[in-house]
């Protein structure tokens, strides 16, 4: 089972780098993007044997524990079969 | 009296951190590998700059995981001394030994030049030989030494005296011009509640030799030993 984990920085966390993407976007000519904002993204293979609730605890525990710092970051799993 | 340089896969100012308590601070010290997790006999731990794991993830979140941070989190709750030092202040806020968190500066470039620092308060075990509203001139070297911390943590820190240090003008003034990274309210450096865990993203240890262009660090380095005498 794979769970994917969205770690995004919070609202009003200062994004250069998405800042620096959004205006090269500008600059080839996208008119129509407001904001851009750079996150991460993991692709976390749990063991066959794991149910869905133990894959979704292991996933959720493994971004608030590690791979999200909460101070200025929030997180999103899903699962997938 | 002994000092302690963790050392990481990535570290590259712990020779320098070294070469300071050796020479210029005159006391023992020795490197401790990451995976030592014994920490009795020493006085203070300094958490050197570097990129510890190659800022994988973010900066400092994986050294954060190595066996020694577990013993350094004890050392800290026991009062003694825990001096992180950039990549090392970035360990600290992962830990969750300091509060708040170090992002992408906020002009992206990476920044490596010396800075003005701001003595914000005496009171701390590494500020009392320097006068409070010194001006220090201390080299800076990182892409992530933009502080932030949400209002809470920020009023917290600003009423228990934990800002240790702000980027400032030549002359001491705050400005934003001064600030080199975006840091919230120009905070260099903070410390815990307790006084015995300071982080900052300025280099002292880089700035002990007049040859290097300053020796304004000394001051910190000598406050920490006078610390440890009267401990």
């Amino acid at each position: 089972m794979k769970a994917k984990v969205f770690v995004t920085l919070k609202p009003g966390v200062l994004d250069p780098q998405g800042k620096a993407i959004h205006h090269s976007a500008e600059l080839l000519g996208f008119e129509n993007i407001a904001d851009i904002r750079q996150g991460k993204y993991f692709e976390v293979e749990v063991n066959g044997g794991a149910t869905e609730a133990e894959a979704r605890d292991a996933a959720e525990r493994l971004a608030k524990d590690v791979l999200a710092n909460p101070v200025i970051e929030d997180y999103k799993v899903e699962l997938e079969d | 009296m002994k000092f302690g340089v963790v050392v990481f896969p990535g570290s590259n100012c712990d020779h320098d951190a070294y070469h300071v308590i050796s020479k210029h601070v005159g006391q023992p010290v020795d490197f401790i590998w990451h995976r030592e997790t014994d920490l009795s006999g020493y006085d203070a731990l300094i958490i050197p700059g570097g990129f510890s794991y190659g800022d994988y993830l973010r900066a400092g979140a994986l050294a954060r995981f190595s066996p020694v941070m577990q013993s350094v989190t004890e050392f800290a709750a026991q009062g003694k001394f825990v001096f992180g030092i950039c990549n090392g202040f970035q360990i600290l806020c992962e830990a969750g030994l300091l509060p708040g968190a170090l992002i992408r500066n906020a002009g992206l470039h990476f920044i490596c030049r010396h800075v003005n620092i701001r003595v914000e308060n005496q009171s701390t075990p590494y500020t009392t030989q320097v006068d409070e509203g010194t001006v220090l001139s201390i080299p800076i070297a990182h892409a992530e030494g933009n502080y932030v911390c949400d209002d809470p943590t920020y009023n917290a820190l600003e009423e228990n005296g934990q800002i240790v240090f702000r980027y400032c003008e030549e002359d001491g003034e705050i400005t934003d011009a001064a600030n080199p990274n975006g840091a919230r309210s120009n905070i260099a450096g903070i410390c815990n509640l307790n006084r015995n865990v300071l982080g900052m993203m300025p280099h002292p240890e880089r700035a002990c030799e007049e040859l290097l262009g300053s020796n304004d660090g000394l001051g910190i380095f000598r406050s920490l030993t006078a610390a440890i005498r009267s401990n």
